[in-house]
């Protein structure tokens, strides 16, 4: 893009978006999508003015008025690997140029700002980890990259921002995520782009940019009281989760202290990263992945805990660095988990039987 | 006639329909009902899939009227839902898959390679019953309130959250996958088994090669549609299944599954109206196709890599980046092949002897839309860019310049060109090269708007929009009109045709097929005796000959 | 040439070649309607790999994911019957083979008699298969309609099961996926059922034909074709067995 006057550039964004020919460019990423989407139209008009040009221009010198006697040629091998070496040539470099694009969409960066979305029929629904909620509206600063992790309750939906030039499945059953960082503040649109039933044209919102002093005022007037993470410990104590995960030497269960993004060696032996699909899957499904040298025995919460439940965990456990605030929780609840009625743990006390059956 | 056109057309005041031929042979609806012949099911199914075309363009039409709006106010948001799904099922399965094979493909397949009939004829009868079969099954799913799943059945929308009639219409569709396969079935059969003495592969008319390997696709890829359709109602009436993710299942599973054959069945789509252009090409520019070897092997190529695809449709859903670009290379690969059909045919107007009659007019506009719309895929081929164009209206004006632009032009193109010698008579010239004109500008106005809608990221399926789109939405619905009355035309004076229209002989257009070298209307068993072919496809040196042998045999 | 006499007499003398009643109009010879028929028919076995092909690819993929669930479930199968199922297809098979050999030596006893014989053995398959479904429904093992997770959450319940296999408790979320295991159990063996049940009409039809001498006379195509689709319905049974039955007995 640097190889492209500014002069020219500007002209060309400035006349599309003024005619409603183009949506604004308001992330980084966005001049370099369009740079390609140029490219491929340059291409095209190429293409097809030779195709029109052809068919016009032999039209013309061969009607049958001109050229009654048709002269039979079989081919050219030159001209039959002309075009179909430039044409793959052109395509490659679009896949290449494309594939390029796509990983940068696709891979957020590490120190990516995370957010959550959570899609439902027929309202998305924003959770910062500071505790703000939003439906329907997704507020960011400039300046800041910003990864969105989105799932659904349901079906399928698609959050997408065309003035980003970011559009992404969320998907019932997993994580995906996408990134951008926006330039412009402004408010853009936020559509749902994959049929989803009745309501699906009315799952739209707004996307509101704000210079990061904005954003700051925002954060502190919308929070909740509780962030993300306070209300996942919440969770994680009335859920029991604490009764095994306790980083106690006798514990049923893992440590979670700083296991976010760690490798976990699993007991196929196998070693896996504890990323958010991770924890989720483990949250839900606890029996498909279990941890090498703990017993099979964690029950599933499915049904017991919404997405955004499970969201609140994830994102207690991605910080939690202590396990300080883990025991004092236990010492505060009564809480036993299923099954164990009668072994309450108390501190000290080596629970029977642990660790056995080694899966 | 003038000098500008190669019909030919016999003496009108002596000239007769020959009185035995495939629709006198016998009378009654029985001998209709109950045939064998090749011609008359492709008549049935011409009869059949206009009726369906009509439904699936009135659709289209109330689709068009509800979007003049920005809100919801022809329709409730549900009803919107119901039309579109219905529109892209009737279109896609009742419309496109089988329209060139079934009608133009049955017709004249046999006389192409010189049989009798096609190799299984109880099949071929067979496959016309399960689409009337499917059509029954999917006008009750209409009657019975419709589904609104979108034609793509996505899972778990259409397994647990909708309560409208999706098994019916899974099952309508299964039923006319069935009619496909023994369509594809029954040509594979007869290329391979049936050609007449001499007739080697490359002798074979081009049209035979892309039938052949849309028959390819058809065979291979529709099996996987059916097993998927089974497993979305077996889910649906269980309430568990393979696709829910609640039960350990995956949504992905059922994407993966149905762009399976969903992918190829685009190829099913466009392959015989490719089939159609190089016919057309050829008769009126009085020249052998431009590299024969080089447009044969491109539809066995668009086959075989049509398989490959399929999670193009799935680019953002979550695959992996490298699996995404693996299918995105493939997805380049497999536009190559039609690249360069699209250079052959521009060539074969190079010294040629071009006229202008309405079949033509269809091939040149289907040459320049199939070329936007190609090129519009390889936009969507390319991951990054497919990010911003997915799931917008820019792949529905895509697939719409690709069909409509593209195969619905072959079609029509195919129609005009075969009348003659499926009916005996031609249609009026001028009449339909303005229905062809018309057409070709409804057309451009109704679908080239929609992709600058997506690119301003407005999304498909939508029944309501945000109100800055509303003009290029206004301007598509007007070309709409246009478009709709340059297809009502066709059926006005065809019909008209088939009384008033003039006799044409056996070779109107002068062209080198075997289907041309029989009376018209044929024969039920096409031919006297079977034939022998000695000469190349598109040899207008071995037509002349002839031609000058039965000048001087009659003289 | 042909078509300056087509359109002067309007009737066409039909050359009249001999060939045998059986022989359609269309084909030139029998030779060409025999090998056109067969090719066909192979041509269709293709999309039968195909439609089943969808099926095995679920199954493939859950399984892989959810093994232990599969493990244990498979374990409710009751291996004699999928053995006494696995012979009885593979004898029907030699059975239809002889049929067809039969007709190709023209008698019509032995044909018949080897038809009944296939017969038989389909309808003991499928009676077989009725009874396994049966035993399914009594044990609450049949996804949405009647599902219980007891045998896997508590395998000693089950007693029969758990003196063979001792399997070991699963954990709640790995017992629900056994659900999926019974959904394609049910998917898989019911469309193969499906396909004998259609074998089973068509043989039926060729059995009345049969006695008739309708395939002792040199037209041999039908039987031959049909034992084809009999001999293809049971390879998929043979790839069912040990994906259903035999997880984990390698």
């Amino acid at each position: 893009m640097d190889h492209i006057s500014p002069v020219l550039w500007q002209f060309l964004d400035k006349w599309l978006t003024h005619f409603a020919l183009y949506p604004p460019e308001a992330s980084k990423i966005a001049p370099e999508a369009d740079a390609l989407y140029f490219f491929m139209i340059l291409i095209s008009l190429v293409g097809l003015t030779l195709v029109v040009l052809l068919i016009v221009a032999f039209s013309i010198l061969y009607s049958k008025k001109r050229h009654p006697k048709a002269i039979q040629i079989e081919g050219s091998t030159i001209l039959e690997a002309t075009w179909t070496i430039i044409p793959l040539g052109l395509f490659l470099i679009m896949f290449v140029w494309g594939a390029l694009l796509y990983f940068r969409i696709y891979t957020p960066p590490a120190n990516a700002m995370n957010i959550y979305v959570v899609g439902k029929q027929w309202m998305w629904k924003v959770e910062h980890p500071g505790g703000q909620h939003e439906i329907d509206a997704l507020h960011v600063p400039t300046g800041r990259p910003v990864q969105l992790t989105l799932i659904s309750q349901d079906v399928f939906h698609s959050f997408s921002i065309p003035a980003f030039r970011v559009k992404r499945e969320a998907i019932p059953g997993r994580y995906s995520t996408v990134w951008f960082e926006a330039t412009t503040p402004g408010t853009y649109h936020l559509f749902c782009t994959q049929y989803c039933g009745t309501n699906h044209s009315q799952m739209i919102g707004d996307i509101v940019v704000m210079t990061p002093d904005d954003f700051r005022k925002w954060l502190e007037g919308s929070t909740s009281g509780s962030s993300l993470a306070q209300d996942g410990e919440r969770l994680f104590a009335s859920l029991s989760c604490n009764a095994c995960h306790n980083a106690r030497p006798d514990a049923r269960g893992p440590s979670l202290v700083n296991v976010y993004d760690s490798q976990l060696m699993l007991s196929t032996g196998q070693t896996v990263t504890a990323d958010d699909a991770y924890l989720r899957q483990a949250i839900l499904s606890p029996s498909q992945h279990i941890t090498q040298g703990y017993a099979p025995i964690m029950p599933t919460y499915q049904g017991q805990v919404s997405e955004e439940g499970v969201i609140e965990l994830v994102e207690y456990i991605k910080n939690l660095d202590s396990d300080y605030r883990v025991q004092q929780t236990l010492n505060t609840t009564d809480l036993v988990p299923e099954g164990q009625a009668g072994k309450a743990p108390t501190a000290g006390q080596k629970p029977a039987a642990q660790k056995e059956a080694k899966p | 006639m003038s000098a500008a056109t190669i019909v030919t057309l016999p003496d009108q005041s002596t000239a007769r329909i020959p009185k035995m031929n495939f629709l006198t042979k016998e009378n009654g609806l029985l001998s209709w009902l109950l045939t064998g012949d090749h011609k008359r099911i492709a008549t049935l199914y011409l009869i059949s899939i206009t009726f369906f075309f009509f439904i699936g363009g009135a659709l289209a039409g109330l689709i068009r009227l509800e979007l003049l709006t920005p809100q919801t106010s022809l329709m409730a948001a549900d009803t919107y839902n119901k039309v579109f799904s219905m529109h892209g099922l009737i279109m896609v399965f009742f419309f496109l898959v089988p329209s060139v094979p079934a009608t133009i493909g049955n017709f004249v397949v046999p006389m192409m390679v010189g049989a009798k009939d096609l190799a299984l004829p109880k099949i071929n009868l067979l496959s016309w019953y399960l689409y009337v079969l499917g059509g029954c099954m999917m006008i009750y799913t209409m009657a019975a309130g419709g589904v609104d799943t979108g034609w793509t059945f996505t899972t778990p929308l259409s397994t647990h959250y909708l309560n409208t009639n999706v098994a019916s219409a899974a099952t309508a569709v299964f039923i006319a996958g069935f009619s496909s396969i023994f369509t594809g079935l029954n040509f594979i059969v007869t290329i391979h088994k049936m050609r007449c003495p001499g007739m080697t592969w490359f002798r074979l008319p081009l049209f035979i090669w892309s039938n052949y390997a849309a028959s390819i696709l058809m065979v291979l890829g529709t099996p996987v549609l059916a097993i998927v359709l089974v497993l979305v109602v077996l889910e649906r009436t269980v309430h568990i299944g393979v696709f829910d993710p609640a039960y350990g299942g995956d949504p992905i599973l059922f994407q993966h599954l149905f762009w399976f054959y969903s992918h190829p069945a685009v190829y099913i789509m466009i392959l015989p109206g490719f089939g159609v252009i190089s016919e057309v090409i050829s008769t009126f520019s009085r020249k052998r196709v431009f590299g024969y070897t080089a447009v044969a092997f491109s539809s066995v190529a668009i086959a075989v890599f049509a398989f490959f695809v399929w999670a193009h449709h799935m680019f953002i859903m979550g695959i992996s980046n490298y699996s995404a670009i693996v299918f995105s290379l493939m997805t380049m690969l497999v536009a190559v092949p039609s690249a360069i059909k699209i250079f052959n045919w521009a060539f074969t107007l190079y010294k040629g002897s071009i006229t202008f009659e309405t079949p033509m007019l269809y091939a040149f506009g289907f040459m320049g839309l199939f070329t936007i719309g190609g090129m519009t895929g390889v936009f969507l081929g390319s991951t990054g860019t497919d990010i911003q164009l997915t799931e917008t209206y820019f792949i529905v004006a895509h697939f719409h310049f690709v069909m409509v632009g593209g195969m619905l032009m072959s079609f029509l193109s195919g129609i005009h060109f075969w009348w003659p010698k499926w009916t005996g008579r031609m249609y009026p010239e001028k009449l339909s090269q303005l229905a062809a004109l018309t057409t070709f500008i409804g057309f451009n106005l109704t679908f080239f708007p929609q992709f600058i809608l997506g690119t301003l990221g407005m999304p498909r399926r939508y029944a309501a929009y945000p109100p800055e789109f509303q003009a290029l939405n206004v301007f598509s619905t007007a070309g709409a009109t246009v478009l709709g009355v340059g297809y009502l035309l066709p059926i006005l004076y065809l019909t008209w045709s088939l009384k008033y229209g003039a006799i044409a002989g056996d070779n109107p257009w002068q062209a080198t097929g075997l289907e041309w070298q029989t009376q018209s209307p044929p024969l039920t068993e096409n031919f006297p005796e079977i034939p022998i072919m000695d000469h190349e496809a598109y040899d207008y040196e071995w037509l002349e000959k002839q031609q000058q042998k039965e000048v001087a045999s009659v003289g | 040439m042909s078509d300056s006499t087509a359109t002067a007499n309007g009737a066409v003398a039909e050359v009249h070649h001999e060939h045998p009643s059986y022989q359609r109009h269309h084909f030139e010879s029998v030779e060409q309607q025999f090998d056109t028929t067969n090719f066909a028919m192979w041509l269709f076995l293709l999309t039968e790999v195909m439609f089943f092909g969808g099926l095995f690819t679920s199954y493939l993929i859950m399984r892989n994911w959810y093994y232990p669930a599969f493990v244990e479930g498979s374990h409710q199968l009751s291996i004699f019957w999928g053995t006494a199922n696995t012979a009885v297809l593979l004898c029907s098979s030699f059975t239809m083979a002889m049929a067809v050999w039969s007709a190709e030596v023209r008698r019509k006893g032995m044909l018949l008699l080897f038809l009944g014989l296939t017969f038989v053995l389909g309808i003991g398959f499928l009676g077989i298969k009725g009874i396994e479904w049966h035993e399914k429904w009594e044990k609450s093992h049949v996804p949405g309609l009647r599902y219980s997770e007891a045998s896997f959450l508590n395998p000693a319940s089950d007693k029969e099961v758990y003196k063979e296999y001792h399997d070991k408790p699963l954990a709640p979320d790995m017992a629900a996926k056994t659900e999926q295991y019974f959904f394609l159990y049910f998917a898989l063996t019911g469309m193969h059922a499906l396909h004998m049940v259609i074998g089973v009409g068509i043989l039926i039809f060729i059995m009345v034909r049969a006695k008739s001498g309708a395939y002792t006379s040199g037209h041999v195509t039908f039987v031959e074709n049909f034992g084809l689709y009999w001999h293809f319905v049971d390879i998929i049974w043979i790839f069912l067995y040990p994906l259903l039955y035999l997880i984990s007995r390698y």
